[in-house]
């Protein structure tokens, strides 16, 4: 797997953050820490439209990778992030890859109404759970890093950190995936399904496999929000939540493997904004710059980037 | 006579009342050129469907090198050898041709070694020596002559053009057997010649068995070593395109009176 200028920029771009973190405020740290999240979650959402599918049931990995760090850590005393995160990975693939079986038959408006239903599901029992407590959730104890316990005040920077290592190592996979005959299936699949079988590739297996790489990449996003927030309730299951992640995926677009993150950063900028301005219509403002970026950047934020450099050739 | 590639026994294939196919029974042998004759309707793309696996025969068996194919899906069949081009072509409308080429030696790498999940375009294929995936993709381009086309996303390219993108792709899979499905409908009277040609000196080059299907009598006499005549779900006649083309049958149910004469006095003289 050689280095690709894409993943070097963007390494160089969490760098730079990571950086500049020091100048920021708590709530600022905390918010850089939802926006990789978040684009960790939007990647797996990426990789389900390049082969034409919407899957409005991410929040069920998400939400499933929180609970298994929530429960590890509290119930296992696992405390060191790495383990709890490979705790979720494991949880939410072995989910993904047993769902998916099913998933992967299914295409266009059954895929995603499926997968929806299944998040919903699981939301459904968690609320219901009272020894999870119900739909309070429960907290999530004080976490360490190989070994070292982060004060509360370097607590938010150090996961930070964290969520940096995991979103370029889960952007170097999602590239290396996208440049090889696999993820040039993708956009077979999404093109002429009959000619992927005739060539002797399978499409429903294709499709398991991202469901199953979408899964994990949610279930560890899910792991760090939990020791991030150091809460965990079932509304991370909830069908918003699903929607949320698309519609982070149509705002960034789906040209490059960093479009999730820049639309999850916009996300953050317009939904934080928007929130303390307009604290009853947030979800007004945000629907308008969707629209709106929809109308200007129909590929997406992302190619923006793409317009600037064409622009300064 | 060698072991025939394919063997046909006895398929029957019913759409309600309609019976598409038959009793029909064939051999073919390797490295041959058949043509599939028959008016619209006669079961001709229904036996291309059922040896492709797109259709299930209702009884009947399916042979290919000695294996029991009969009820294996398309995926299957094409990973064993045999695979088919359309009659309306399948490509992957919002890639270049490039692209779509690149998809089927991409394919193929990755059923020679499925753990190459994470091997660029840019790697060898295994089995093709230091030939990568591009090269490869090349290569066919400019055996089908759609160089000219490597960039265009094939969705804007002429019905021709697709045709040809289209047999391409199937050959990416490296076939044992081809089946055309109408290679030159749809395309001007011209150009279909040049296709054909085109197409038949690539398979032949390759060894490639071929079975197509085919309404132009001259195109089936210039290219086939035997012709296949279809008429209500059964093949009526079966010899070299020579005496197939002259017979009465073919002449009374599949040619047409008009074109009977001239194709006669043609090949007469």
């Amino acid at each position: 797997m050689s280095a690709d200028k894409t993943v070097i920029r963007f390494a160089a771009f969490l760098l730079a953050v990571l950086l500049g973190s020091s100048f920021l405020p708590q709530w600022g740290l905390f918010m850089l820490t939802i926006v990789l999240v978040n684009g960790l979650v939007v990647l797996g959402c990426l990789l389900f439209l390049r082969a034409g599918l919407v899957s409005f049931g991410q929040a069920l990995y998400f939400c499933f990778g929180a609970y298994t760090t929530g429960l590890a850590a509290n119930f296992l005393d696992v405390t060191d992030v790495f383990l709890l995160m490979l705790m979720s990975a494991i949880g939410s693939g072995i989910m993904a890859w047993l769902l998916g079986s099913l998933l992967s038959k299914y295409r266009s408006i059954f895929f995603g109404l499926l997968s929806m239903a299944f998040s919903m599901i699981l939301y459904g029992l968690l609320a219901k759970t009272e020894s999870l407590g119900s739909t309070d959730g429960f907290n999530v104890p004080a976490i360490t890093i190989l070994g070292y316990a982060p004060s509360s005040e370097s607590v938010r920077a150090s996961v930070l950190g964290v969520a940096a290592l995991l979103a370029l190592l889960a952007v170097s996979f999602a590239q290396a995936l996208l440049k090889s005959p696999m993820g040039l299936l993708l956009t077979a699949i999404r093109d002429n399904e009959i000619r992927v079988e005739y060539m002797g590739a399978s499409a429903q297996k294709t499709i398991h496999t991202i469901y199953v790489i979408a899964g994990v990449f949610a279930g560890l996003a899910g792991s760090l929000v939990a020791v991030s927030v150091g809460h965990i309730d079932p509304t991370m299951a909830i069908w918003t939540t699903s929607g949320e992640f698309v519609f982070i995926t149509i705002m960034g677009g789906i040209g490059s493997v960093i479009a999730p993150f820049i639309g999850a950063l916009a996300f953050g900028i317009i939904h934080t904004i928007a929130f303390s301005e307009s604290p009853n219509t947030w979800q007004l403002v945000l629907g308008t710059a969707l629209i709106g970026i929809i109308y200007i950047l129909p590929d997406g934020l992302w190619s923006l980037l793409t317009k600037v450099r064409g622009a300064n050739k | 006579m060698n072991e025939p590639i394919l063997n046909v026994s006895h398929l029957n294939k019913h759409f309600g009342a309609v019976a598409a196919a038959h009793d029909i029974s064939v051999a073919i042998q390797p490295g041959t050129c058949t043509g599939l004759i028959g008016t619209n309707g006669a079961g001709k793309t229904t036996f291309v469907n059922m040896i492709t696996g797109y259709l299930k025969p209702d009884t009947g068996t399916i042979e290919f090198e000695g294996q029991n194919i009969t009820k294996k899906t398309p995926r299957d069949i094409s990973r064993m050898g045999v695979t088919r081009s359309f009659q309306i072509p399948q490509l992957y409308a919002s890639m270049t041709t490039l692209e779509n080429l690149e998809m089927g030696f991409g394919v193929l790498s990755l059923m020679r070694n499925p753990r190459r999940l994470f091997v660029g375009t840019e790697k060898p294929v295994p089995g093709y020596g230091n030939q990568t995936i591009r090269q490869l993709a090349e290569e066919a381009m400019e055996r089908f002559g759609l160089t000219a086309f490597r960039d265009q996303v094939t969705r804007t390219l002429p019905g021709g053009t697709r045709k040809l993108i289209d047999i391409a792709m199937a050959m990416a899979t490296k076939p044992k057997v081809l089946l055309l499905d109408e290679p030159t409908s749809g395309v001007s009277s011209e150009e279909k010649f040049d296709i054909m040609d085109m197409v038949m000196r690539v398979v032949k080059a390759d060894g490639t068995t071929v079975l197509f299907v085919e309404h132009d009598m001259e195109i089936v006499s210039q290219h086939a070593d035997r012709v296949l005549a279809f008429y209500d779900g059964t093949i009526i006649v079966d010899e070299p395109p020579a005496s197939a083309l002259k017979n009465e049958m073919v002449l009374r149910y599949i040619v047409g009176n008009t074109q009977a004469l001239s194709l006669t006095g043609q090949n007469d003289a």
